[in-house]
């Protein structure tokens, strides 16, 4: 009984002090912080990243850190990448900080019955942080996909790890067709020399690894989807089966939206408008830019005029404003 | 650590369930007072019984009704122990009102 009391006290005083070394080196000053990935081994890594990403912290506070701890920016250049002023980059990672502390939010890998939730929030995190990339600050998606390889290097086990990182190479494998100067350029006519082979091979390679460990999840789906849509001939039949079993686990009506696209190449535009117009996202520009381009293949012109200028209404980025005059001016 | 666990339930709900659901509910949190990592805390009565006082220039003054008018009402706490909020978030989901429309807030208590 002694003994046992003993050892559970040593046990904490341990995990102590762990929990305040670990707390220090998020502590660590601006200047000796970027030193963190050397001192950091391995294991701690991945109960930092996990630290980082708690639910806890406010999401943007979890992007931050998680760059800030991990992906080696400076706080200078995280707080460029996301449009604030350093000052208030600086404030929200002392809050986020102390919150940790103040809070026990601990460092640790969660316990198995919790880590599927808690995973979802990192990779949340890290494809937060390649979205960001991926609307044209590249340096962005670079570090997610980096932070990708760290992650499936600490958890070779689990699927939707690999495929959240094939998921990011076969996007980032097109990033220098996307767009033709300033223009967007959409898949279809996309240079296909200027896609990045190498990127290709090890999203796919990462695909296969999560397949093989049986995964099934969002985006094992999302990266098998991905990976159909950079084949010679696309088969379109299957990227839409594909989009139908991840609309079943998202119930998502954007994933629906992009089934209804698959369809439509597939060859039933009917069908595909039949989707689309069951859809209630009113407010979602990609809804109105999808329906417009079903109506012009369908022949309804005017109708079609009429969807791609409320897209043009919802539009804020200029390509996509540009992209879409374009697109009326052809009708 | 210590953490409060404050229970927000909405109105209502406890009285409109069936007698013996109601039993349920109760022992469950019966149960969590028993958990030996709780250090106590309490039931409050209902927000109509509940008064406000302020005290501004010296002077007490004595409003009835609760201070914050929320949809959600503060009906009670526990005082936990525990290593890491982990933890603590995972007792706090065990409280009913948390899966009963209401919401409990998990802060650390300061220790002296």
């Amino acid at each position: 009984m002694t003994v046992t009391a003993r050892n559970r006290a040593i046990d904490r005083i341990r995990r102590d002090r762990t929990l305040v070394e670990k707390t220090r080196q998020l502590e660590v000053p601006e200047a000796t912080m970027d030193e963190l990935d050397d001192t950091v081994i391995e294991d701690e890594r991945l109960e930092l990243i996990f630290t980082c990403c708690h639910p806890a912290l406010a999401l943007e506070a979890q992007v931050a850190l998680t760059l800030r701890a991990l992906g080696g920016l400076t706080t200078a250049e995280i707080a460029h990448a996301f449009l604030v002023s350093e000052e208030t980059m600086k404030r929200r990672l002392t809050r986020a900080k102390t919150k940790i502390k103040a809070t026990g939010i601990p460092f640790a890998v969660p316990a198995e019955h919790l880590l599927p939730d808690r995973l979802d929030a990192v990779l949340a995190v890290v494809y937060l942080i390649y979205n960001e990339g991926y609307s044209g600050r590249v340096d962005l998606a670079s570090e997610a996909i980096r932070l990708g390889r760290v992650l499936a290097a600490l958890m070779p086990d689990e699927p939707e790890v690999h495929g959240l990182l094939a998921l990011m190479h076969i996007h980032h494998a097109r990033r220098e067709a996307r767009f033709s100067g300033e223009e967007l350029v959409l898949l279809e006519d996309q240079d296909r020399s200027l896609w990045d082979a190498e990127e290709i091979a090890g999203g796919r390679k990462a695909l296969d690894r999560a397949l093989a460990l049986r995964g099934r999840g969002t985006y094992v789906l999302q990266a098998a989807i991905a990976s159909l849509q950079v084949d010679e001939r696309i088969d379109w039949n299957e990227v839409a089966a594909l989009y139908g079993q991840l609309a079943q686990i998202t119930r998502s009506p954007v994933v629906e939206l992009n089934r209804a696209v698959a369809v439509a190449q597939a060859g039933s535009t009917e069908q595909a408008l039949e989707i689309v117009e069951q859809l209630t996202l009113e407010d979602y520009q990609y809804l109105h830019s999808t329906r417009a381009e079903l109506l012009r293949r369908l022949g309804r012109t005017n109708e079609a005029r009429e969807a791609f200028e409320r897209a043009l209404d919802l539009a804020s980025s200029p390509r996509e404003r540009r992209f879409l005059k374009r697109r009326i001016a052809e009708l | 650590m210590k953490y409060a666990m404050l229970i927000h339930v909405k109105p209502g709900q406890f009285e409109a369930m069936a007698e013996d659901e109601q039993r349920s509910v109760s022992a469950e949190y019966f149960a969590l007072a028993d958990d030996p990592r709780s250090q106590g805390g309490a039931e409050l009565q209902g927000i109509e019984t509940a008064t406000t006082v302020r005290v501004r220039d010296g002077q007490t003054l004595t409003t009835d009704g609760p201070y914050a008018d929320t949809k959600e009402v503060f009906a009670g706490y526990y005082v936990f122990e525990a290593d890491t909020l982990d933890e603590a978030i995972e007792f706090a989901a065990r409280i009913p009102a948390a899966r009963l429309d209401g919401a409990i807030e998990v802060r650390p208590v300061v220790e002296r």
